[in-house]
């Protein structure tokens, strides 16, 4: 059958002149094609990232200064923020959802196929400005992503050139979760309700609203920072009737939403691949799209959890801690109904299973950290201490970035018609599991034991965990060439994937060839 | 599982390598001895906060990992197919919404306490500069610098690291042991944070703005924090020395210090006075107004 | 779905989009009010001196004031209270005294910013007048004593005993300050 599809797939790419090369790239506005860009750009970014994170933790490895000075220091712990989060996070769980999300719910490409083009194509411009601000004679920006004030304003030209690049990364999201919003709404199949639809499509709808909410948010905030800097406004400046701590405020309204833009979609990745490999339909769908629209909103009413140790009135302090206390509720409700999808399924363990099932595992450690961290007068300890730099990274890096390697291992035949190699595969997956932990396991204990954030050079008694640290971030990113390595071999050829790929996979998606021809569901599939 | 277990060889290689490093090693785990009476509360909030955690942890992983185990399709295993239970659905959403309450009542207790910085003894100002810490007795107006003052050499590792490597100053800050220090908080250029972990407390100096917090101080002794907010290059080089001594001791102290401050700002000429705290000589004693 | 459809779904959602660029704005007025209700950033009040008058002492209770002060970098001045603090009783008005010096050959000019610890005290200490209303100009080598009158109502919460008062000196353009109607509007809305 998939052999028979595949040729009606090859001859109707011929129908259309497409250009071949760099212009087919360029111009492109197939849905497919502008995923797969976005996915190799979030790679690329990954690794860029992960090697501003490698000179960090080379400089981390004992006391005394060796590979960085301080400022060096941290640019590299502010644009290794900025690049994993707006460079590889975030665009690549957009290159997801244009993969996904026209075949999940029988749409024939996104709805707005030449914004969709742009809104890929401001990207690499962005970064290059981004990254950029490294050559200039006072270097990056060295504030954190953070950006407060008024450190932001002390800094050289690489600052503007910041802003400028969060600026279009920003026009590069909202576009793409317009987009989204709008294939969602009007390209559904007949009789795709809402309450049918994949969950990775559910989290990516909400996820877009979080989106097109809060980045014009940043925008503003970093607008405002602009003018501070050069144009004589006091937004931030206490000499001039600002308030330096209104940034913060501005910044955290956006911050927080973007936490779970960053790990939404990946608890939608991680709704597919569970029910899957456990060949048991998903346990309450619904509770699950009720659970994300509830953290979504939540996400809005806690942003001064934060800023704790900025000083607040009891009442304010009081309600932040029980906000954010409130949204273990949902998100207990995820990894409860997780496991209940597993809960007598016939599981088998496939690599994609495997991330999905620590994604669940090492999430929650971030999560119940999490909730740690919410409890006011504790928070005053872990605040801004590498605590917190453990807490993120197990949200994020277990959360998010491993959710999408799970999905990568899931969905790659399906897109490029070949399997991957399952051996490495399970390789690459217990390397980064253990490496991963190696990494940052040990970084709780040197938050509490009193080891700031962000310094490049630390007293005696945080050496040993700190090499430890080290250690394991070097192998986590030595296991990442073997992914490198892996995605290739499969894009290059392997074993042929059939149109179903897994056993247990449901879905539109499943029903199309593997790889897929360049237009699908030109008529709308009938559904069930 | 033979995978897993090469996987962790080069770990557990490295962990061998660091076992063996030099007897200085301090593999803490934990917040550190508290020696104040809000970290003694903190420590046992941070305690049973991570035991909750933990508990509610391996109860889910538990459940998971022996599903991952019974349920294979491996073992012969046929899926079952529900996929809704409302009974439980409400109740996995109504338990951990109790224990939230039950974490939230001693976290909202401690907060409150930690809040009350009225009925102090003594209080101190705190302002924070690129890079380093000023401190006022704000009764006597004495104030000074302290700075990091471990040598440059030290840092470039071009001298071997002494015991408080980064984390030793030129003039420490004493403070009097059993009284209730009020702390006001202020910054010059940008954000900095003052925090000594073994004192549980830790707030932000924001330029422009005071804002405060208290401790009291229960055991004399050497007591070391950080700057806790990037504030530029030199964050991770302007730490914090509190050095606790008996009230005896502290008024004896303090009345040397400012004595002596108050004779040398005499003689200094004013353009190089560079710090108002300094001119304390012109300062009014203690007036009473109003009423 | 028919491009009609999805261009007016763009537009609504563009629309949303301005709005919430806007709404970034509008989170700085926002923030004022919040600050102005719960005493964060520790902005005092004002008061007029008639309105402070009316109100009568409350002489069971005794608040200490303790004063502080500090200059921004940038601006060449010494500037320290020449009180420590005070004991007064909430209604009463009191007058107290700072003492700037300029250091500089040239004229310069400063702004000062108050801030009162803690949060609750706040909106309860009034100022009816403040060198710190307008921006204020010391000649080369000047010394000027600038008075504070203000008043800590009688609604303090009970279990305040001290206040902090602190002031901060910012560098202002002395040509600019010259003309001092403008930065003095713009700052007194916020004192």
């Amino acid at each position: 059958m998939a052999s028979i599809d595949t040729t009606v797939s090859h001859d109707n790419h011929g129908d259309h002149a497409q250009p071949y090369g760099i212009m087919r790239w360029l111009t492109t506005t197939n849905h497919k094609d502008i995923g797969t860009m976005y996915l190799v750009f979030a790679l690329l970014m990954l690794l860029v990232g992960g090697l501003m994170a490698l000179l960090i933790r080379a400089e981390l490895f004992e006391p005394g200064l060796q590979v960085l000075d301080p400022a060096r220091f941290n640019q590299m712990t502010t644009l290794h923020a900025l690049v994993m989060i707006f460079g590889a996070v975030m665009p690549g769980f957009v290159g997801f959802a244009n993969w996904q999300v026209p075949l999940m719910i029988g749409a024939p490409d996104m709805a707005l196929p030449r914004l969709n083009n742009f809104s890929f194509w401001i990207l690499p411009f962005a970064f290059t400005l981004l990254l950029g601000s490294l050559l200039t004679a006072d270097g990056g920006p060295a504030s954190g992503w953070t950006l407060y004030a008024p450190l932001s304003v002390q800094g050289g030209m690489g600052v503007d050139m910041t802003i400028f690049a969060i600026h279009m990364m920003g026009v590069s999201s909202i576009l793409g979760a317009i987009n989204i919003i709008v294939t969602i709404f009007n390209l559904r199949a007949p009789g795709m309700t809402l309450m049918k639809m994949p969950l990775f499509v559910w989290t990516w709808l909400i996820t877009a609203f979080l989106l097109i909410a809060v980045m014009p948010v940043l925008a503003g905030a970093v607008t405002m920072l602009l003018t501070d800097r050069h144009f004589g406004t006091a937004f931030f400046d206490p000499g001039g009737g600002g308030d330096p701590v209104m940034f913060q405020h501005i910044f955290w309204f956006f911050g927080h939403p973007e936490v779970y833009i960053m790990i939404l979609p990946a608890f939608g990745i991680i709704s597919q691949i569970i029910p899957t490999f456990a060949r048991k339909p998903l346990f309450g769908y619904d509770s699950m799209v009720f659970a994300t629209a509830a953290i979504a909103f939540l996400s809005f009413a806690v942003w001064a959890h934060h800023m704790f140790t900025v000083g607040m009135p009891l009442a304010g302090e009081l309600y932040f801690m029980y906000a954010t206390m409130l949204i273990a509720v949902p998100t207990g409700v995820k990894i409860f109904n997780w496991v209940a999808t597993m809960w007598r399924g016939a599981m088998t363990f496939e690599t994609p299973m495997l991330f999905a099932v620590s994604v669940v595992f090492l999430f929650t450690i971030g999560g119940l950290s999490g909730l740690m961290l919410a409890i006011v007068p504790a928070d005053f300890q872990y605040h801004d201490t590498y605590f917190v730099v453990a807490h993120f990274h197990y949200v994020l890096f277990s959360g998010a970035v491993m959710a999408m390697m799970g999905g990568a291992y899931y969905w790659l035949p399906k897109w490029t018609g070949h399997r991957y190699n399952e051996t490495l595969g399970k390789w690459h997956f217990w390397l980064t599991a253990v490496f991963f932990n190696i990494t940052f396991f040990p970084q709780h204990f040197l938050g509490l034991a009193g080891m700031p954030r962000r310094i490049p050079d630390y007293a005696l008694q945080f050496t040993e965990f700190n090499m430890v640290s080290t250690i394991g971030a070097f192998g986590l990113g030595i296991a990442q060439l073997l992914f490198v390595y892996i995605v290739v071999r499969c894009i290059i050829g392997g074993e042929r994937a059939d149109a179903r790929v897994w056993e247990g996979a449901e879905g539109l998606e499943w029903t199309l060839p593997s790889p897929p021809p360049a237009h699908t569901f030109t008529t709308p599939p009938k559904i069930a | 599982m033979s995978r897993t277990a090469s996987a962790l060889t080069p770990a557990l290689a490295a962990a061998l390598v660091l076992a063996s490093a030099p007897a200085r090693a301090a593999w803490d785990l934990n917040l550190p001895p508290p020696v104040t009476p809000l970290a003694a509360q903190i420590l046992d909030l941070h305690n049973l906060i991570l035991w909750i955690c933990v508990v509610i942890f391996i109860g889910v992983f538990g459940v998971m990992f022996y599903s991952t185990y019974a349920h294979r399709k491996s073992r012969g295993y046929r899926a079952a197919q529900f996929s809704h239970n409302t009974r439980l659905e409400i109740l996995w959403s109504v338990i951990p919404a109790v224990i939230l309450v039950v974490m939230a009542v001693p976290s909202t207790v401690t907060l409150i306490e930690m809040e009350d910085t009225t009925r102090s003894d003594l209080s101190v100002k705190i302002t924070g500069y690129q890079w380093f810490w000023e401190y006022e007795y704000m009764d006597s107006g004495y104030s000074f610098y302290s700075r990091l003052s471990t040598p440059r050499e030290q840092i470039e590792n071009r001298a071997a690291k002494g015991e408080h490597y980064l984390l030793e100053v030129d003039n420490e800050l004493v403070l009097p042991v059993g009284k209730k220090v009020r702390f006001v908080l202020t910054a010059n250029d940008v954000i900095h944070a003052w925090w000594v972990p073994k004192l549980g407390i830790k707030k932000d100096a924001i330029p422009g703005y005071v804002s405060e917090m208290w401790a009291v101080i229960e055991k004399e002794g050497v007591y070391r924090g950080q700057c806790a907010e990037l504030c530029g290059k030199d964050h991770g080089f302007m730490p914090i020395v509190v050095r606790a001594v008996s009230a005896a001791e502290f008024e004896a102290w303090l009345g040397e210090r400012a004595a002596s401050a108050a004779g040398a700002a005499e003689t200094v000429t004013e353009t190089v006075t560079i710090h108002p705290g300094a001119a304390v000589s012109d300062v009014d004693s203690t007036v009473t107004v109003g009423g | 779905m028919s491009a009609r459809a999805n261009k007016a779904l763009t537009a609504k959602l563009a629309v949303v989009v301005v709005a919430m660029f806007g709404f970034g704005y509008l989170l700085v007025p926002l923030y004022d009010l919040f600050c102005e209700i719960t005493g964060v950033g520790g902005r005092t009040g004002t008061v007029t001196e008639s309105t402070a008058a009316l109100a009568k002492a409350d002489v069971s209770r005794d608040v200490t004031v303790e004063f502080t002060a500090a200059t921004a970098p940038g601006l060449p001045w010494e500037f320290h209270p020449l009180q420590r603090k005070v004991t007064v009783h909430p209604g009463a008005v009191t007058e107290v005294f700072y003492l700037a010096r300029s250091k500089s050959r040239r004229a310069t000019a400063g702004q000062a910013v108050p801030s009162v610890a803690p949060f609750d005290a706040s909106r309860h200490f009034k100022k009816i007048e403040c060198f710190c209303f307008t921006s204020q100009q010391l000649a080369p080598f000047e010394e000027r004593r600038m008075a504070v009158r203000f008043v800590v109502d009688r609604e303090l919460p009970p279990a305040v005993h001290t206040v902090t008062l602190s002031y901060m000196f910012y560098n202002v353009d002395a040509a600019a300050a010259a003309d001092s109607t403008a930065t003095a509007a713009a700052t007194g809305e916020k004192t």
